[in-house]
């Protein structure tokens, strides 16, 4: 086989297989614009015989779609901004600061690391009900904001940065914050976008947690939202489907945008290769 | 600078043997570190750690959210054994990961290598092919129930162009699982392939000249160089993949809300619908200190089998 036909193959496999991969999603976005009745029939077309845009603001009427999706970003943009904020901080004293206690301390953190998040479930629930936090931000966020993976990724990354470079800063006469804030982030700063994009992506897609602590629209996210979508309407797929891309779209959008962030993290963090 | 420098690095030399300076500064240290990590260690004690414990206590009670609770002692622990749906849900669970887990690491290794064959605009193929990672799980959960509607939905028409007649996928004993596992890989290969890929372009590229002068086989070349260079994010992976299958819920409560039956019933299933349909919490954390146990004793085997597979450099 010569090498532009071996070439050619490739790029053939790598053209059939995002199109396979991509059918589901390009599937949502077009049953979304299909008419009630043919989205609804017994044999689903796959392309609309007509198109009604009119779908995003029916789905908007038929529930609070826009107020999901504003819950949703609060959900996920108050955890990964408290996770993100609270695990740099700690991050850096566990990689750079001597203390009596720092290896067992991060002995703890890294022992809760395995414990799935069902096991804390329960008592989460409970402690956020005894402080009449169910249906409440802080309820929502409190509990899932502060984890160690955000501590041990960001350790990990601190410890690869050269002490020099803050060494030079604190004989300038700069203290610990000063070096932490104007030296180590700035240079932390892809691993951090890539805590934060991993976070926030985990966040947007919890159902879990806002199911059991949200009870009404006030603070229902867009995950919950869909589900009583189809109690409250039995299945009308164009409306439903059209409800998914709503809320699919903008982590879509923002995961391409910090996708080389999130491919860079990845590679820095030695993951892939040493 | 230089002139302000010297100073500055030689003072602390003479002052080091009086050793009273030293524990003084310490301590400095010591207090500024535990100010850094306060907002941390406060958050993680109470809605971590704490609650870890408090998952023990519970286990040990008779408790319904709402009325007082009382001491259970060991018997949720002994409820489990009898429970016919537990033992059905663990495993559904086993089973939804012994053969998702190896079906995405095929995937995203396969996908990953094709890549890796110098393809021109490899960015955009990743990113579109990391698409289904960046979805949201309930959403798609959706469009994939569309998918495999009976008779006339996608899957089942692509499959009668070639003379199958396919199974009406969520509802059947035998098909509903596979169903959930062929989205779940769909949804998840995206980030292996990624980890993969990483793997794939930091390994050095004599190692594989060397091997073509060599008359190393294609096949060769990938299970003595790849393999083992790639093997640290294979573990990773693995490691990864398989607690993350142990808490499959999302798409399970959508698609098929554990049925047919409880065909379909993960653990993290149960656990929620004990504790949050049926209100028996104590039973509730003892399962998921049951579920815990469990990815503890995998990881911890995996970490013993990683010893002889994964190839470190240094």
């Amino acid at each position: 086989m010569t090498t532009e036909v071996k070439r050619k193959l490739i790029v053939f496999a790598c053209f059939l297989v995002t199109a396979l991969t991509l059918i589901p999603v390009v599937m949502m976005i077009l049953v979304a614009f299909q008419s009630d009745a043919e989205s609804m029939a017994a044999k689903p077309s796959f392309w609309p015989s007509s198109w009604h845009p009119e779908n995003l603001t029916r789905a908007f009427d038929l529930v609070p779609l826009g107020r999901y999706l504003l819950n949703t970003i609060w959900f996920a943009g108050g955890t990964t901004i408290l996770e993100t904020v609270t695990a740099a901080l700690a991050a850096y004293a566990f990689a750079r600061l001597n203390f009596p206690g720092r290896s067992w301390l991060f002995g703890i953190y890294l022992a809760t690391l395995m414990i799935p998040s069902q096991v804390t479930l329960i008592p989460q629930f409970v402690l956020v009900a005894k402080l009449h936090g169910i249906d409440t931000w802080p309820g929502m966020i409190l509990p899932h904001a502060f984890t160690a993976i955000g501590v041990f990724l960001l350790r990990q990354f601190f410890l690869g940065i050269p002490r020099d470079y803050e060494e030079a800063a604190r004989l300038d006469g700069a203290n610990r914050w000063q070096a932490f804030v104007r030296v180590i982030v700035p240079l932390a700063v892809p691993a951090i976008a890539t805590l934060a994009v991993f976070k926030f992506i985990g966040q947007w897609n919890n159902l879990l947690w806002p199911l059991v602590i949200s009870n009404s629209d006030a603070t229902r996210t867009a995950s919950v939202g869909l589900q009583v979508f189809q109690d409250t309407n039995g299945t009308q797929w164009n409306l439903l489907l059209m409800a998914a891309t709503v809320t699919t779209i903008p982590l879509i959008v923002l995961f391409f945008l910090t996708q080389r962030w999130f491919v860079r993290g990845i590679t820095m963090s030695g993951l892939g290769g040493r | 600078m230089a002139v302000d420098l010297a100073p500055a690095v030689t003072t602390p030399t003479p002052s080091r043997p009086t050793s009273k300076p030293t524990p003084r500064w310490r301590s400095r240290e010591a207090l500024t570190a535990w100010l850094f990590i306060l907002p941390s260690l406060i958050g993680f004690l109470i809605f971590t750690a704490g609650p870890v414990v408090a998952a023990g206590v519970i286990s040990l009670l008779n408790w319904n959210l709402f009325s007082s609770p009382t001491w259970a002692g060991l018997h949720n622990f002994a409820r489990l054994g009898p429970d016919p749906t537990f033992w059905s849900a663990l495993g559904n669970t086993v089973y939804f990961t012994l053969v998702s887990v190896p079906l995405t690491i095929l995937v995203s290794l396969a996908l990953a290598l094709l890549l890796n064959q110098g393809v021109r605009r490899v960015a955009v193929f990743r990113s579109l092919l990391l698409l289904p990672y960046a979805t949201i799980t309930v959403a798609v959960a959706f469009v994939w129930i569309w998918l495999y509607i009976p008779h006339d939905g996608l899957v089942n028409a692509v499959l009668g162009w070639f003379g199958i007649n396919g199974p009406a996928w969520l509802i059947s004993d035998n098909w509903a699982m596979p169903a959930l596992i062929l989205m779940s890989v769909w949804k998840s290969f995206g980030f292996g392939m990624v980890v993969f890929l990483a793997g794939l372009q930091a390994i050095p590229q004599q190692l594989y000249e060397a091997g073509r002068v060599d008359g190393t086989s294609p096949w060769n070349s990938f299970r003595h160089i790849t393999l083992p260079m790639l093997s640290p994010a294979l573990f990773f992976v693995i490691v990864t993949s398989v607690i993350g299958s142990f808490q499959v819920f999302d798409q399970a409560l959508i698609m098929t809300n554990g049925g047919p039956g409880t065909r379909t019933t993960t653990l993290v299933m149960y656990i929620y619908r004990t504790g949050f349909e049926n209100y028996d919490q104590g039973y509730a954390a003892a399962q998921s200190l049951v579920l815990f146990a469990f990815i503890v004793v995998i990881t911890a085997g995996q970490f013993l089998f990683q010893r002889r597979l994964v190839h470190y450099d240094n």
